[in-house]
């Protein structure tokens, strides 16, 4: 008998409090098997790596992962990143957030604030209906939504920006990838790395979790170009 | 021949892991609920399993063993 699949070391047995279908877990669960590989293959020592749990639905990041947290003030995960990492330079460190230094950043865009009741995010797009966007978001009103990616890989410090999603298998596999690839960078001594996930948030678009990826797929991928961004290690090759 | 193991208790009935299966391996029970109140996947034609593990690494709650035997 052998093992084809189970759950990594580096999660722990509480179970995810999130809704049915939310992405989280799904993140989760990549970030963990990362940091459990890396272990594994002795480039990461056991225990050397602090994540920074972030305000919103995932603030509870610090029960599931088997590692250290922290937990930030609202929307500050990275700087309180920034802090540990100049405190610990040689540890892991990443931040785990919605929507500087040599850190990773998870960021997962499910296009609306989820946990504080559905209301318009700065990734909303047009048209889409929140709580506080009950006609659809108006471009007039509200500006077009932040492509985050994009913007940050504009950023001299950024040595690697990646936008991915786990919609399907194939994506959840080049997600894990992409993940990896920016904690590798960062034992490397390199900047700044960010890997964007497009993530659902079925309770909140009001849809069941197989409509919310297929509206994933038919709305925010077409708006969200996945791919690399910028990668300063493969420029440099 | 592999084994698809869901665990019944952190199971959510999203359904996601039916949408990944790409053999129609999986289903939402009908019949069964479980403590949390949902119906939970189950496989309903273990037969046809290849153990791909998609519905696994799709699963948002972690709640899916594969083994081979």
């Amino acid at each position: 008998m052998s093992v084809v699949f189970e759950k990594t070391q580096l999660l722990t047995d509480k179970p995810f409090h999130y809704c049915p279908g939310c992405n989280h877990g799904i993140i989760h669960r990549l970030v963990a098997e990362s940091i459990d590989e890396l272990v594994k293959e002795g480039k990461l020592e056991a225990g050397n790596v602090i994540g920074v749990a972030p305000v919103g639905c995932s603030v509870f990041a610090y029960d599931y992962f088997n590692c250290d947290m922290f937990e930030a003030a609202h929307g500050r995960a990275p700087a309180v990143a920034t802090g540990i990492k100049r405190a610990k330079p040689n540890t892991l460190v990443f931040t785990y957030q919605g929507d500087g230094e040599k850190i990773v950043t998870i960021f997962v865009n499910n296009a609306i604030y989820g946990m504080t009741g559905g209301q318009m995010a700065p990734t909303t797009l047009v048209g889409q209906k929140t709580t506080t966007s009950p006609y659809g978001r108006k471009e007039e009103w509200c500006g077009a939504p932040i492509k985050m990616s994009e913007m940050l890989a504009e950023v001299p410090g950024a040595y690697f920006i990646q936008r991915c999603a786990v919609n399907n298998t194939p994506n959840i596999i080049k997600t894990k990838a992409a993940i990896k690839k920016a904690m590798q960078y960062q034992l490397e001594g390199k900047g700044f790395c960010m890997i964007e996930v497009l993530s659902t948030c079925p309770t909140n678009w009001g849809l069941n979790p197989v409509e919310a990826m297929k509206w994933l797929e038919e709305n925010m991928i077409p708006y969200y170009p996945l791919g690399v961004k910028k990668d300063k290690g493969a420029d440099a090759k | 021949m592999v084994k698809v193991m869901i665990n019944e208790l952190l199971c959510k009935g999203c359904g996601l892991c039916v949408r990944a299966c790409p053999k129609g391996v999986l289903a939402l029970s009908k019949t069964k609920l479980n403590a949390k109140g949902y119906h939970p996947a189950e496989p309903v034609n273990p037969e046809a399993c290849i153990g791909c593990a998609s519905c696994a690494r799709t699963c948002p709650d972690v709640a899916i063993r594969i083994e081979r035997e």
